[in-house]
């Protein structure tokens, strides 16, 4: 690599955020794997629902089907902002 | 025993028949009889990347309606001993791969034609056509290029894998799924313009078949007619030799990770 580019500014590395990018993803897509055909749609409406009260990110709101032996649990993880008041 | 191996990616385009070609070349080579499979219903392409396409008299379609039997429809490569073609139709009938139909072939290729290996050339996407090439598999090539929605369907791919294959539907758990990254250019992700492969094995957390770098050999490959493992003078030839040596078992280092040298003038000014 050439000495300038270090002088590069940090958007000339891409691929820094492609992977980035493709990690959240990926676990967004694992996490409704297998479930049910509705979980993203629950998803998608749960995360409209939460937006009405609290300015949440689109990746704020997780479901994720568990199997426990035998029963089916359905998890439900929602990351509010920091700054957010309580 | 009979192994059966789906080369699949998702994505379209990024390097399946190509690979499944070379593979299929490569294991042949080995001294296995092998079959490749053009799964591709409706776009015939395994055969031009074979060099075959004269000789197609009948396809994959036929041999399951019963129009053909099997030894009728498979293309003896002339330059390999062991090494078959079995095309694709050119049907748009989306529903002339039938799972009873596909799983009869199969079984023709493993009792009749004795065939040590059978290579599945997925079509692209999660439809059909590709469940098909799926579902009987015992082992998956998952052919990935470093960019991101072929990573991202890849994930994909391996999710169906892991519940759509009779194996998983058997309750026996995924196949084995291995990743093969093409078209990989060690320049641009020397300069941060391309995923590394260790970036795309994280991501998918699957065992590492190989990786082929961006070759013009490819296109010339297939220019030709003549899959690129027989041009063993090329970085893609011997990257895919490798791959097959990995394949079956081989320890071999992994090449063409790095970008070429160059003169301490061209590292300082060059940048590329
Ligand atoms: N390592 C490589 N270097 C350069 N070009 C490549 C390489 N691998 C594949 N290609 C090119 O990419 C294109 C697509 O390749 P190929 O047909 O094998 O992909 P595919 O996954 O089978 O596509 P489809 O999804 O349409 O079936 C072709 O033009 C091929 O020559
Ligand atoms: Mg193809």
């Amino acid at each position: 690599m050439s000495i300038f580019s270090y002088l590069l500014p940090k958007k000339q590395r891409s691929a820094a955020v492609a992977k980035e990018r493709l990690q959240i993803i990926v676990a967004r897509e694992r996490s409704t794997r297998g479930g049910p055909d509705y979980l993203p749609q629950l998803q998608e409406e749960l995360l409209a629902v939460v937006r009405k009260y609290v300015p949440v990110d689109p990746d704020a709101v997780n479901v994720q089907v568990d199997r426990d032996s035998g029963c089916e649990i359905l998890e439900l993880n929602i990351t509010l902002p920091e700054n957010h008041p309580s | 025993m009979t192994k059966i191996v789906v080369v699949t990616s998702g994505k379209g385009g990024v390097g399946k028949t190509t690979t499944s070609a070379a593979l299929a070349t490569g294991l042949a080579l080995r001294g296995f009889r092998t079959t490749v499979i053009d799964f591709d219903v409706g776009l015939r392409n395994l055969d031009l990347i074979m060099g075959c396409e004269r000789r197609v008299v009948y396809d994959l379609v036929n041999v399951i309606n019963g129009d053909a039997n099997i030894r009728q429809a498979l293309i003896k490569d002339k330059r390999v001993e062991n090494l078959f073609i079995l095309p694709a139709s050119q049907t748009r009938d989306k529903d002339a791969l039938t799972q009873e139909g596909v799983e009869r072939v199969l079984n023709a290729l493993r009792d009749d034609m004795a065939m040590d290996y059978i290579i599945c050339d997925s079509p692209a996407g999660i439809e059909k056509g590709a469940l098909m090439a799926a579902y009987y598999a015992d082992e998956a090539v998952v052919v990935t290029n470093p960019e991101v929605s072929s990573v991202r369907d890849s994930d994909r791919m391996l999710g169906i894998l892991a519940s759509k294959t009779r194996r998983a539907e058997q309750g026996g758990g995924d196949i084995p799924a291995r990743l093969l990254l093409t078209r990989y250019s060690p320049e641009r992700v020397t300069r941060g313009e391309m995923l590394s492969v260790d970036d795309v094995r994280e991501i998918l957390a699957i065992d590492l078949l190989g990786v082929i770098p961006e070759s013009q050999a490819v296109l010339n490959a297939s220019n030709a007619g003549s899959p690129v493992i027989l041009d063993t003078e090329s970085d893609a030839g011997q990257a895919y030799l490798d791959a097959v040596a990995r394949f079956l078992g081989d320890e071999v280092p992994h090449r063409f990770l790095t970008a070429g040298r160059k003169g301490l003038l061209g590292r300082l000014f060059g940048g590329q």
